[in-house]
């Protein structure tokens, strides 16, 4: 009996087929897998450029960057101190809205309820913010979660003023 | 069982089933001992049979119409709606097809529920049935995103996005999901992909749901084990096939019904919008079946948790034969059970009215109660009450109450026993 404990040639035989076998399946079943991923040509169209100069105070155009929308609104002096003279720490996901605004007039974020991806409609909510119709979610003047499901703020892209009237979001 | 010693009449015959039983098998379908006093809760098997074929012959035809591009699919929908020879008989078919497949599944899923058909030895029909539940659940959200309407592509957006709870890998999992960064053509031709197999994958599992039955054999509204064949059963042809034929008659008045005479009433309007990414409809809601789970998505708080409970809503399905702990099958001889029973049914139209409802005030109180219960339900109320129910005195045989029947001697052990 105490033969069959003994590590066999055999056994090593079997266990590296089964590791080679199993490298082999995985290498299979990568390619089916990965062709879900966004492929390039669909990371290429990552920048857009949009020319703000017709927006008039306290207005917002929605424009679709990587088939997402994106609110650019130009805040008033109102939205803004009410974005400012908030305690940060009553703030369910703790952001300053210097932070989020760098130029304060502008405001640039995906325009994607941060719980299940909705749009959330303008100049509404309990915040004067953004307001989810989808599940109730309330966002402040710099697109803030105050109230419902939401985990987080609205999220902030990448963008830069290319001159004072272009925004290049990407 | 009578079938193992079937033997072919005519030369042929004999010929080919030595070579492929295959009439073997259809004697054995044709001579399955079924219980005498099935009720007509038992005939939405074979309903749901029908359903699943309806599915799939006007789902390969509208396929031969379609097109899974997101320029072209809402018009090729309505090509189908008014150009094709009979397509709006056959996308009215497909589409209602859904809602009565889902109507009829319901019944019987709460059909076993009342007389205990998950319980032991019938735990794998059980299961095997709840994963083509759920199969069923992906391929109807699946197409039911294809006609690229408001409702298709926020519902989409919605479910699909319920995967960006995952701690850490949330947003890889929604990218690889969409082929991209939102819900677009990636999304809609996999989707159509997908949609065109799982309905054969269901019908492999049908084939596997029926097999196990045929192990044990059917449950029956009093729930005792039968000795088969026996004077407590009936063949299968003709009495059950007569039977099921008769209750599938009924079924298609209602199906046609709906598909001649509010062909639309199931859906929502906002569907005959085509998608707009930038526009979300201001009430999104899944179609009805799916009302229940997403009201209690919606009752908790917190996304995360949110979608755990909704999953778990469903995998807690799963484990009922384990759950419960009572040995008496049938609802009949369990008092209290069948009370329950009830309020559980009760419980789930609530949370299907409150899924339509908005996500606020009294609605979202009254959903919160009723997610609550239905945990309640599943993992306490279950446990403890197979082991502190009184049940009733559970008759031998079928046949027993009326003429003294021949007794099953497992069941005369367990009254010696009680």
């Amino acid at each position: 009996m105490s033969e069959k404990k003994k590590v066999q040639r055999r056994d090593f035989i079997f266990t590296a087929s089964y590791a080679l076998g199993a490298v082999g399946v995985g290498a299979v079943v990568w390619p089916l897998v990965d062709q879900m991923n966004p492929d390039r040509s669909v990371k290429a169209l990552a920048s857009t450029e949009v020319d703000v100069s017709s927006l008039e105070p306290g207005k917002s155009i929605t424009v679709l960057w990587r088939g997402k929308p994106v609110f650019i609104k130009r805040r008033t002096e109102e939205e803004i101190a009410e974005a400012r003279n908030v305690n940060i720490k009553d703030l369910p996901h703790p952001e300053k809205d210097e932070d989020r605004a760098k130029n304060p007039e502008w405001l640039v974020m995906l325009g994607i309820c941060t719980h299940l991806g909705c749009v959330p409609l303008g100049d509404k909510g309990e915040y004067n913010g953004w307001f989810c119709p989808c599940h109730g979610s309330h966002y402040d003047t710099s697109g803030r979660i105050r109230k419902g499901p939401a985990p987080t703020n609205m999220e902030i892209p990448k963008y830069e003023f290319v001159n004072s009237n272009t925004i290049k979001i990407g | 069982m009578s079938d193992h010693n079937y033997v072919p009449s005519s030369k042929l015959g004999k010929w080919f089933n030595d070579r492929l039983p295959l009439l073997t098998l259809a004697d054995h379908l044709k001579e399955y001992p079924t219980p005498k006093n099935l009720n007509y809760w038992w005939t939405f098997g074979g309903i749901l049979t029908f359903c699943l074929m309806t599915q799939i012959i006007t789902g390969i035809v509208l396929g031969m119409h379609y097109i899974a591009h997101v320029d072209l699919a809402f018009d090729s929908v309505e090509h189908i709606m008014r150009d094709v020879n009979y397509g709006w008989l056959i996308r009215y078919v497909h589409a209602n097809g859904a809602s009565m497949f889902f109507l009829a599944v319901y019944i019987h899923i709460f059909r076993s529920l009342y007389y205990g058909s998950y319980k032991s030895p019938r735990e794998v029909i059980w299961i095997i049935g709840m994963i083509i539940y759920l199969l069923m659940m992906m391929t109807a959200f699946m197409g039911y995103v294809l006609p690229w309407g408001q409702m298709s592509f926020w519902g989409a957006t919605v479910i699909t996005n319920l995967f960006s709870a995952v701690p850490f890998f949330g947003e890889g999992i929604t990218n690889w999901l969409w082929g991209g960064y939102s819900v677009d053509n990636p999304t809609l031709t996999r989707f159509f992909s997908l949609h065109y197999l799982l309905p054969f994958m269901i019908l492999g599992l049908v084939v596997l749901h029926i097999w196990a039955l045929h192990v044990p054999g059917n449950n029956n509204p009093i729930g005792i084990d039968l000795k088969k064949p026996s004077k407590d059963t009936v063949p299968f042809h003709p009495y059950i096939v007569i039977k099921d034929l008769f209750a599938l008659l009924l079924f298609l008045i209602v199906f046609a019904f709906f598909v001649f005479y509010s062909p639309n009433i199931l859906g929502h309007s906002d569907n005959y919008i085509e998608a707009n990414p930038l526009v979300t409809p201001a009430h999104i809601v899944p179609e009805w079946y799916l009302l229940p789970f997403y009201a209690i998505l919606r009752s908790i708080p917190d996304k995360l948790l949110g979608v755990i409970a909704m999953f778990a809503s469903i995998f807690i399905l799963v484990i009922l034969p384990w759950l419960d702990t009572s040995k008496i099958r049938s609802a009949i001889f369990r008092p209290i059970y069948k009370q329950l029973y009830w309020i559980l049914v009760l419980d789930v139209l609530i949370l299907g009215y409150m899924g339509a409802m908005p996500a606020e005030g009294i609605y979202l109180l009254i959903a919160r109660v009723a997610t609550f219960y239905y945990f309640i339900h599943f993992l306490v109320i279950l446990p403890l009450l197979g082991k502190r129910e009184k049940t009733l005195t559970v008759p031998l045989s079928i046949t027993e109450p009326v003429l003294g029947g021949s007794p099953n001697p497992q069941m005369v052990k367990k009254r010696e026993l009680g």
